[in-house]
């Protein structure tokens, strides 16, 4: 007994334990979030311009509902940081020279802030000085505004408006080539000639204020000061990022811990359904004496309980671990001062009750059956079974089956009920691991589709302003550039309906062969002449479908309002884009021809000259490597995946050696004196072996195609539930992972197998003789 | 001795026991299950072993059914030796020469009468078919029913016609009417009978009813671990003369 009851407290621990850590590292986020939030007086509503008089503040700040309006100046700004040749990026963000305690205010991790009116002193963001070994102190270059200029590092800090610092564009955190730094709003407005001006706004909200309110008030007084448009919080790209995460985390919570309990009940259904069957005369004796049915449920409840219980803590410390070292992994990516991890009581007593529940209704059929038989008839022997001719025979194959393959089919079809939750146990098992994997398969076919097939360019440069398409020859005449692409990106807010969505269209050369734009069946499309294209999801947004007629709203320039037809839906995993023809772009804008940027194909030779030859050019604001995002995106990758592999491939053999090992007790006290009957005729202990772990087999072969399946459709839930704007998640299996799912299930099937068979070798052979079942 | 002598040896006893004893330790407790006992059990005999409970007989059956070995002493079975304690020649044994029948039968319930005895005659070598082993038991028109559609006589005789289908040498039974009333016990004695004269099975049975004993060639008396006495019957009886 002791080993099935370790092997189901295993399980319990498993429920508990994914349950809990899931649980707590959620609610850990979700605490350190709102507590950051509210500490640093994180903005509700976030508005970008082109420039505004410092005036248009106290007209902001009359807008009902808005509680505080900070104003400020961001800018994207190069870097020329020492012994690194790569363009670095950075987005600057100005601090308030007056209101030390303005919003997004910064957690001081190291040094202090910038003195008010020093042009020359900076606070950079935590991972950013990390990736660069950057202190107090030390000195680098920026091209502010066009001109180079040198700045002193006074502090690092984290701030609740970026704790997830990614590059406009890009997919993936590289916080060697990007980061966030902060410069006293005087001297940053000086530098970009926004001297008692601004281009940036930062409200928070009354409580209870309607946010939409706010947005259509705020986009009226900013539209003429080429304002791109108010938004909420719930749009801000770094908590929209987080926040999307953690629903993922919520989904997780719920879909792995109920599938530990299913198993625990089962296992714990039939352990005990055997182990009352086997003490259905002591049952009976203590009935005899007086006992109640009540009493005699209360013992083997209590039993239970001890079970359930020893899984039920140790679940919880182990969650508890898996929790800290999951948001360990979480704070790797997003970046918070702190990390609030408590265990909630909630989530401890949800845990427990859920497991007792489990436990209860596993136990409770089979003491009740046993409880309320009279006590003469318990006292004897369970009547023999009943078996016939399985179907499998009835087919026609019955002479091709062997005396013992037989017994191991009729067995398996009259504890019908059994083996099939068996087969679900060990196939939900070969499920999770699955589960585990898949993420990595995925990705790597995500980053097949996006950088193999789709952008295909050495590296990207883009410009500061919209420049003329002549710097595209400029570009050809650098050494190493073998191939440029140009492209003009111009944000805007579609429409359609009552349905909108903010993006940008990217206006891109017809023909181009770095960056294609894929259909549905991943073909090349070409680019219509006239017309939009639009990234499927976006199609989905929108509601729309090729032909359809959507508005589109600049939001740059003289912002024209015009019309588009939806000319075909292009297949993107990442991001939602739309994209046009360059020059049907440019008309569109009522613009000449000009660019934003350029795809290049680069002789790898050159790429060092050419990185120095870019930061002698003003106008490029940025240049990125694309080989070195898949770097950093593989790197981030293998950690988290790795902690979900192993979490779920730990686990997943935990219930396969919970189900097969429980399956091959009770198959042995079941059926011991028959095995043992058949070792007095002659049989070997191999031969005795087949037929209690062939079922087994069968049963596991069986399972494993269905958990390949099972596990697939748990992949497709999961990857229906990540689906969102920023991305959408393919559900990509390699031959390899089905390989390794069901070798793992097959090895832990295998081992508890045998440690099963070990028994055989004890069989009593004497006893048989003489004992009555 | 001769070469011609080693190749025609003189007509040995089918089994040789000689100062068998069997030792158990329960616990703090010591039990002398057999002290020292000569045996020989000639080939095609009928031998009863009679005797009350803890007097040793099922030891030495078990003993001489390869599934438990002696204390000290030696048996032979033929040219086997079978005090040595190796699992896979005691196996071997078991499965070449020794037919089993128990006290509860032992069917496996989820096979049909043919199949239980199909299970045996599948690893043997010279087997008689299920049906005719069935036949010789009379249950030719059962074959196809399951343990739990026959009665407990029925079964036996299933137990018999599984442990003789493999046309082994030996025939044990362990208490083989000590689950059935007198009337089907005495069928399943005619059929034991049955088996011991047309195969030439040497036969060993093992009960408490001394009425059985009047079957038998001989009729070895077991007491305290000893062989008591061993009795020839002149006139054996018919199974069906048999009453109690």
């Amino acid at each position: 007994m002791a080993y099935e009851a370790l092997a189901i407290a295993l399980v319990v621990m498993c429920g508990v334990g994914t349950y809990v850590m899931f649980l707590s590292t959620l609610e850990a986020l979700r605490a350190t979030q709102d507590a950051y939030y509210r500490e640093y007086r994180f903005a509700d509503v976030f508005v970008s311009l082109k420039r505004a008089p410092e005036s248009l503040r106290q007209r902001i700040l009359d807008i009902p509902a808005v509680d505080r309006v900070e104003t400020r100046v961001v800018a994207q700004i190069r870097l020329e940081m020492p012994e690194f040749a790569e363009p670095v990026t950075a987005l600057m963000v100005s601090l308030s020279d007056s209101e030390p305690h303005g919003l997004n205010g910064l957690h001081l991790r190291e040094g202090r802030l910038p003195v008010p009116g020093r042009a020359d002193e900076v606070v950079v963001s935590t991972p950013f000085a990390q990736a660069h070994e950057l202190h107090p102190g030390d000195h680098f270059h920026a091209i502010l505004n066009g001109r180079r200029q040198a700045l002193t590092l006074v502090g690092t800090a984290l701030s609740p408006e970026f704790i997830q610092q990614l590059r406009p564009g890009s997919a993936f955190p590289d916080s060697k080539r990007y980061g966030v730094m902060w410069m006293g709003r005087r001297a940053l407005g000086q530098a970009y000639d926004l001297d008692g001006a601004f281009n940036d706004l930062a409200l928070s909200l009354r409580p209870g204020a309607d946010a939409q309110d706010v947005i259509d008030r705020a986009d009226e007084l900013i539209t003429p000061y080429g304002g791109l448009g108010a938004y909420a919080r719930k749009d801000q790209r770094s908590h929209r990022f987080f926040s999307q995460e953690l629903e993922q985390l919520g989904t997780l919570a719920s879909l792995f811990p109920s599938m530990f309990m299913g198993v625990a009940a089962f296992l714990l259904n039939v352990v005990i359904g055997r182990l009352v069957a086997m003490q259905r005369e002591q049952i009976a004796t203590l009935k005899a004496f007086g006992y109640s049915n009540a009493a005699v449920l209360g013992h083997y409840l209590k039993l239970v309980a001890v079970i359930a219980g020893c899984g039920i803590v140790s679940g919880i410390a182990l969650g508890v671990w898996l929790g800290q070292l999951l948001s360990g992994i979480y704070m790797e990516f997003y970046y918070f001062p702190w990390l609030k991890f408590s265990l909630q009581p909630m989530t401890v007593v949800e845990a427990t009750i859920a497991s007792l529940l489990a436990a209860g209704a596993g136990t409770v059929l089979a003491v009740w059956r046993a409880a309320k038989l009279q006590p003469a008839q318990a006292m004897r022997p369970e009547p023999p079974p009943h078996y016939r001719e399985s179907r499998v025979e009835k087919l026609g194959l019955k002479r091709w089956l062997s005396q013992p393959t037989r017994m191991i089919i009729r067995h398996i079809q009259r504890k019908a009920f059994k083996s099939a939750l068996t087969v679900l146990g060990i196939a939900l098992a070969c499920g999770i691991i699955l589960t585990g994997l898949f993420q990595r398969d995925t990705v790597g076919y995500m980053l097949h589709i996006q950088y193999g097939m789709s952008q295909r360019e050495d590296l990207s440069v883009t410009f500061t302003d919209p420049t003329a398409y002549r710097a595209r020859f400029d570009l050809l005449g650098l050494p190493g550039i073998e191939h440029v692409e140009v492209f003009r990106t111009v944000p805007v807010r579609l429409r359609h309906g009552h349905l909108d969505y903010r993006t940008a269209i990217r206006g891109v050369e017809p023909g181009g062969d770095i960056q294609r734009l894929l259909d549905a069946d991943l073909r090349p499309v070409d680019l219509p002449a006239d017309g939009i294209l639009l990234t499927d999801f976006l199609g989905k947004i929108l509601d729309v479908r090729v032909g359809d007629r959507i508005v589109v709203e600049v939001l740059e320039g003289n912002r024209p309002l015009r019309e588009a037809s939806v000319a075909g839906l292009v297949k993107e995993y990442l991001g939602v884009s739309a994209y046009m023809d360059l020059a049907a772009l440019n008309r569109f804008v009522h613009e000449g021809p000009t660019i934003s940027g350029a795809w290049l194909g680069v002789d790898s030779a050159y790429l060092q000259p050419l990185f120095s030859q870019f930061k002698d050019m003003p106008r490029v604001a940025g240049v990125a490597e694309r080989r070195q995002e898949i770097r950093n995106f593989n790197r981030m990758m293998d950690e988290t995946m790795l902690f979900f592999t192993y979490v779920a491939t730990v686990f997943a053999v935990i219930i396969a050696f919970g189900v097969v090992y429980n399956s091959a007790r009770i198959a042995l006290t079941e059926r011991g004196r028959e095995l043992a009957s058949l070792r007095v005729l002659g049989f070997t202990r191999a031969e005795i072996g087949y037929i209690l772990l062939g079922e087994l087999g069968i049963l596991t072969l069986i399972a494993i195609p269905l958990g390949l399946w099972l596990g697939e459709w748990m992949c497709y839930y999961i990857a229906h539930t990540m689906q969102n704007d920023l991305f959408r998640v393919p559900v990509v299996l390699v031959p390899q992972t089905y390989a390794f799912a069901a070798t793992v299930v097959l090895i832990s099937a295998a081992i508890s197998g045998l440690a099963v068979r070990r028994r055989l070798d004890r069989l009593d052979l004497i006893a048989v003789l003489k004992t009555a079942e | 001795m001769t070469d011609q002598e080693q190749r025609v040896p003189a007509p040995r006893p089918i089994f040789e026991a000689r100062g068998l004893t069997k030792v158990y330790q329960m616990g703090e407790v010591r039990v002398d299950a057999l002290r020292g006992v000569d045996l020989d059990l000639q080939a095609g005999e009928l031998v009863v072993l009679l005797g009350p409970s803890g007097s040793g007989k099922s030891t030495l059956l078990n003993i001489l059914g390869g599934l438990d070995t002696p204390t000290s002493g030696t048996v032979r079975y033929g040219d086997h030796d079978l005090t040595v304690n190796d699992d896979a020649a005691m196996t071997h044994y078991r499965r070449e020469h020794v037919g089993f029948v128990f006290q509860f039968y032992n069917l496996i319930p989820s096979l049909t009468a043919r199949e239980n005895v199909a299970l045996v005659t599948e690893i043997s070598d010279n087997p008689m078919t299920p049906e005719e082993a069935l036949a010789l038991v009379g249950l030719a028109q059962r074959m196809d029913h399951f343990p739990s559609q026959m009665s407990g006589g029925e079964q036996q005789r299933v137990a018999i016609a599984r442990a003789v289908a493999k046309r082994p040498q030996v025939l044990l039974c362990d208490e083989p009417t000590g689950a059935l009333d007198a009337q089907t016990g005495v069928m399943v004695l005619d059929v034991i009978a049955r088996v011991n004269r047309e195969l030439g099975t040497t036969t060993v049975v093992i009960t408490h009813n001394a009425v059985i004993a009047a079957m038998a060639d001989r009729v070895v008396y077991f007491g305290d671990g000893r062989v008591v006495r061993i009795e020839c019957n002149a006139h054996k009886k018919a199974a069906a003369e048999l009453q109690w």
